[in-house]
């Protein structure tokens, strides 16, 4: 951990940390978290930690420049990591299948294994959820093994229904609502992110490990999954 | 709670409710949300005497939108000039009027800006969403019905108070409203590293011309392109104002309704006042970048707010 401090904005500073996309920065970017707020207090407008950085939006009507550069070195001195271990454990239920994933094939024919074997490597890894962005719920999730690594789709989706489970590169996310979107869609879920972060409090918070569980349509149905096609919401 | 309420008549293309926007939840993916010209929109609830950061209509090109109300009702409106017309009559922004029944007001087309800021007795009632009513379409949250829609014909406003205290717009105050040369103050980011020397004199010494493509997201600048050394970076918390590039060269000004994190490089961030004038630039409008510190954008700002002390 190194700590430089940048110019984002007129009242805000990116905190960064790390230069690169490790499991290992997560301790350290919510120990930095913890402190920044506390440091900060009513003076903080809002704070977004991600990958490798912090980003600082400070109220300027009360904490000038100086004094917000100040009070991050001073707040982050002799920070150590928190452990990352008790972060939750997830259990996502995904219907794998082509019907709402139409790049399970795809993906599993560029990397030439069969489908089910697929299914099998992406459930078989606990995913760190790294940030949280794009949209409400939204988690930022990795690694994905490095052979499954398949990038953005040339022409992102104009539509992407809530509850899609696709991979990017090596990342990997379950979009909450409808949007748009580039990422290879490989299966649906039925739990809903969206309604968790509506209420303020997402199911994920950066440092969980998610660790998805193929189901099949019945047991998708049962969770109240909707089983609509993708290419039918298009 | 209101004594009467007013009729969407006929729907313009886009009017939003906003308020001062949603904040202390931007970790969560929330976007900020809230009315892209913060200045007349706080000049809306002033003229009414109304606290600064009360939900409001925010009204873009107009486009026919249509009120009618069921009662008397003294209402405020500021910012652009979108040819408004009450009861037929030409109706100049920037003063509190009374809406009267039987009356109409009316939305035509820009004249002069883009977005112009309805206020409310009290402030429009909506309900809250994470301690706002901005409605963010993306996000489906907030505006009159939670699902972040625009106004629709037949939607009902309904306003919070029931007496209102007219004031007169101030002769010296002044409103983010573009003409002749338009200058968008800058403050310089790390990253501006990653721009050649050329791109970077090239970024402050060319006019750049506001693209069709904008919206409350992100305005496309087109003008000679910026060359950076990076295709992208690692995703990263995004503030207002943040002027990211894509390989294309080709800025992104990201605005109130942008994500909370992306992975361009960026050469800066507008200052709040600078994104309210850019708001409010149709497509076409001709900016200068222009640098300042953060440290002086902070004076300015302090100063702008002190507007309404």
């Amino acid at each position: 951990m190194k700590l430089r401090l940048e110019t984002a904005a007129m009242d805000a500073l990116t905190v960064r940390l790390f230069d690169t996309i490790d499991e290992g920065n997560m301790g350290w970017i919510m120990a930095a978290d913890t402190a920044l707020r506390r440091a900060f207090g009513e003076s903080l407008i809002d704070l977004v930690p991600s990958y490798t950085t912090l980003l600082v939006h400070y109220d300027c009507r009360v904490l000038d420049f100086a004094e917000a550069t100040s009070r991050i070195r001073a707040s982050l001195s002799g920070l150590t990591p928190v452990d990352t271990h008790n972060g939750r454990l997830h259990d996502i239920p995904v219907w794998y299948d082509a019907s709402v994933g139409p790049e399970l094939p795809v993906v599993a024919q560029r990397i030439g294994i069969s489908v089910d074997a697929l299914i099998a490597r992406h459930c078989g890894h606990d995913y760190c959820v790294f940030a949280l962005g794009f949209a409400p719920g939204y988690g930022f999730m990795g690694l994905v093994e490095e052979a499954l690594a398949t990038p953005r789709l040339k022409t992102p989706r104009q539509r992407v229904a809530a509850g899609s489970v696709g991979i990017a590169e090596r990342q990997t996310a379950i979009y909450p609502l409808l949007s748009p979107g580039g990422w290879n869609i490989l299966g649906r879920t039925a739990v809903p992110l969206f309604e968790y972060a509506k209420r303020g409090e997402p199911l994920f918070q950066p440092g969980d490990k998610v660790r998805f569980k193929a189901i099949d349509k019945a047991e998708f149905e049962a969770a109240g999954g909707d089983t609509t096609p993708l290419e039918e919401r298009a | 709670m209101s004594q009467g309420s007013i009729i969407v008549t006929q729907a313009g293309p886009l009017a939003l409710v906003q308020d001062g926007g949603r904040f202390g939840v931007a970790h969560l993916g929330f976007t900020q949300g809230g009315a892209a010209d913060w200045i007349s929109y706080r000049w809306a609830n002033w003229l009414l005497g109304n606290a600064l950061d009360c939900a409001a209509l925010e009204i873009v090109m107009g486009g026919n939108l249509t009120l009618e109300s069921d009662v008397s009702v003294c209402l405020a409106l500021a910012g652009a000039d979108l040819g408004a017309e009450l009861g037929g009559k030409p109706l100049a922004p920037n003063a509190p009027f009374t809406l009267r029944p039987g009356q109409s007001l009316t939305f035509r087309q820009p004249k002069a800006g883009l977005r112009a800021y309805l206020a409310f007795p009290g402030g429009l009632e909506a309900p809250e969403v994470l301690g706002s009513k901005a409605c963010t379409a993306r996000e489906q949250i907030g505006g009159l019905h939670e699902d972040g829609k625009p106004l629709t014909q037949g939607d009902q406003l309904t306003w919070q108070g029931v007496s209102v205290l007219p004031q007169r717009f101030p002769a010296d105050a002044r409103l983010p409203i573009p003409s002749g040369r338009c200058h968008l103050p800058m403050v310089l980011g790390a990253q501006a590293a990653h721009f050649a020397g050329r791109s970077l004199y090239q970024a402050f010494n060319q006019p750049w011309t506001v693209d069709q493509r904008a919206d409350r997201m992100g305005i496309r600048l087109t003008g000679q392109a910026l060359k950076s050394d990076v295709g992208g970076v690692i995703s990263e918390g995004i503030p207002l104002g943040a002027v990211q590039v894509p390989p294309d060269g080709q800025p992104i000004v990201l605005l109130n309704d942008r994500q909370t994190i992306g992975g361009y490089p960026r050469i800066g961030a507008l200052t709040p006042s600078a994104c309210a004038l850019l708001a409010q630039c149709l497509p076409g409008t001709e900016i200068w970048l222009q640098p300042i510190s953060a440290t002086q954008a902070q004076s300015a700002h302090r100063q702008q707010l002190s507007a309404w002390a």
